[in-house]
């Protein structure tokens, strides 16, 4: 059995007339990053908030954030999407629903599946803030206490400038995730990089150079994350304080 | 706009039988293909000859880089050619949607489950492989016998949450059109114009199933660490 590769089909315009194949994918690729950073913000942003809630005192805010957290655990993100995309529309004022289901294309997409990520990454960022929280000595929360610092402001300067240091390795692994799991938006029709490669195929029935192509560009995607993060990690280091190495986790 | 959840009783002989059968099915097909492809690669990982665990790392890291959607598209599409130059036939052979699947997701839950029963193999202490040799037993009888039982039982609350990831993750067959539970909810979504029942009726399954099935690993989780 023998293939025949024809890369210049990279080079190659795509039907749509934008450019060459190549062109197209590299389009494909500034969604997908678009669409994972506008998610992150909200993944951190809730995921801080929700984490470090559940490590309170207040019993109420500890339920309240759990049930959170098992909700968007247990189901699986591309129901999740179809939930964001086909479901909560019909749930909104009829006005803002009709809104955002006339709104012309990849916004349409574009929005349900920011929403969408951002809730379920939001989730895996709380149990890293949680779990980055508990690693901490018992006694940094009581010297807190005993220097007559509220429970807010024990957070603010002890606790949480240590925790997330902590935590700075698995949120890389965190913004990789994010990254890859983009690409399950293609199923409400967000036409990101797996999307592409995916149209691409059918396209011009060069099936492995497609999927060769997107498969790099996510390789070198994660490089460039990897090696950001380790700026990120050097620059917020604190002498002296070093960050555990974490217990292996299930993932995907 | 009315909701009509009739839709979901008249369905449910499809959606379970038909649905539910292929995820639970494709589920432990994966992992039980996947935790043993997987320790193999965890010993490939950790073996002392460079190019065998340079092999295994490559592979593990290459599955872990890139989205499952676009590996269920490169197996889909690689598949066929493979079962030709296996069969050596001409012309890629005909693979339906579900062999695909049973594929991909060997091969691709098996690098996550390599990464964990790595941290497993590692978590035992040397001497008991050094012991192992002492008394006059060869590599693999040492890993069959002493080490990897050992970390099979450590890890297996962490092995367990995989599965469950797995479980969800099954349902991204959707893009090859598999009629797994989500798929049989799709179509008749798409049929009977029932789009917000189904896909609502879909979550509250997958939670009811997901969650319970945490909850007993959790319970595990308590039980071997009070043995230990």
């Amino acid at each position: 059995m023998h293939y025949s590769w024809h890369w210049q089909v990279l080079l190659e315009p795509e039907p749509g007339g934008t450019g060459t194949y190549l062109h197209y994918l590299i389009v494909g690729l500034g969604w997908t990053l678009a669409t994972a950073a506008a998610a992150w913000v909200i993944a951190l942003v809730i995921g801080a908030f929700v984490g470090t809630v559940r490590t309170t005192t207040a019993r109420w805010a500890v339920r309240l954030g759990n049930f959170y957290v098992e909700i968007f655990r247990n189901i699986p993100l591309i129901v999740q999407m179809f939930l964001w995309f086909f479901v909560v529309p019909e749930f909104l004022p009829e006005e803002l629903g009709n809104w955002i289901k006339q709104m012309p294309p990849p916004w349409g997409s574009y929005l349900p599946a920011v929403m969408c990520l951002g809730i379920f990454t939001s989730v895996r960022v709380a149990e890293q803030v949680r779990a980055g929280i508990g690693s901490l000595p018992r006694g940094q929360r009581m010297a807190g206490t005993a220097l007559g610092l509220t429970q807010a402001q024990t957070y603010r300067y002890v606790i949480l400038p240590q925790a997330f240091r902590i935590i700075l390795p698995p949120l890389t692994s965190e913004t990789m995730n994010i990254i890859k799991n983009s690409s399950v938006a293609l199923t409400i029709g967000l036409l990101e990089l797996t999307g592409r490669a995916r149209a691409m195929q059918e396209f011009s029935f060069r099936v492995f150079e497609a999927f060769t192509a997107a498969t790099v560009i996510y390789l070198l995607t994660n490089l460039v994350v990897v090696l950001v993060m380790r700026v990120v990690e050097n620059r917020v280091r604190v002498p002296g304080l070093i960050a555990a190495g974490g217990a292996p986790q299930a993932g995907h | 706009m009315g909701f009509d959840f009739d839709v979901i009783e008249r369905s449910l002989p499809y959606l379970f039988r038909d649905g539910m059968t292929f995820t639970v099915t494709l589920t432990l097909l994966a992992m039980t293909g996947g935790i043993i492809f997987g320790t193999l690669l965890a010993m490939m990982r950790l073996s002392a000859l460079k190019p065998v665990s340079l092999l295994a790392g490559g592979y593990v890291n290459l599955m872990r880089s890139i989205p499952l959607v676009l590996v269920i598209f490169w197996f889909f599409f690689l598949v066929p050619y493979i079962g030709a130059w296996l069969l050596r036939e001409s012309q890629p052979v005909k693979v339906g949607a579900w062999l695909s699947a049973v594929i991909t997701f060997t091969m691709f839950e098996a690098a996550y489950y390599c990464e964990i029963m790595r941290a497993g193999i590692q978590s035992i202490p040397r001497g008991q492989v050094w012991s192992g040799y002492a008394l006059g037993l060869n590599y693999w009888q040492t890993m069959a016998q002493i080490v990897l039982p050992q970390a099979f039982r450590n890890m297996l609350p962490v092995l367990l949450t995989q599965t469950i990831i797995l479980f969800q993750d099954t349902s991204l067959v959707y893009v090859i059109s598999a009629t797994d539970f989500l798929g049989a909810a799709a179509k008749i979504a798409n049929r009977d114009y029932r789009l917000v029942e189904m896909y609502s009726f879909v979550a509250v399954v997958y939670f009811i199933i997901s969650y319970a099935l945490s909850l007993l690993v959790k319970r595990l989780q308590d039980r071997i660490a009070i043995i230990q």
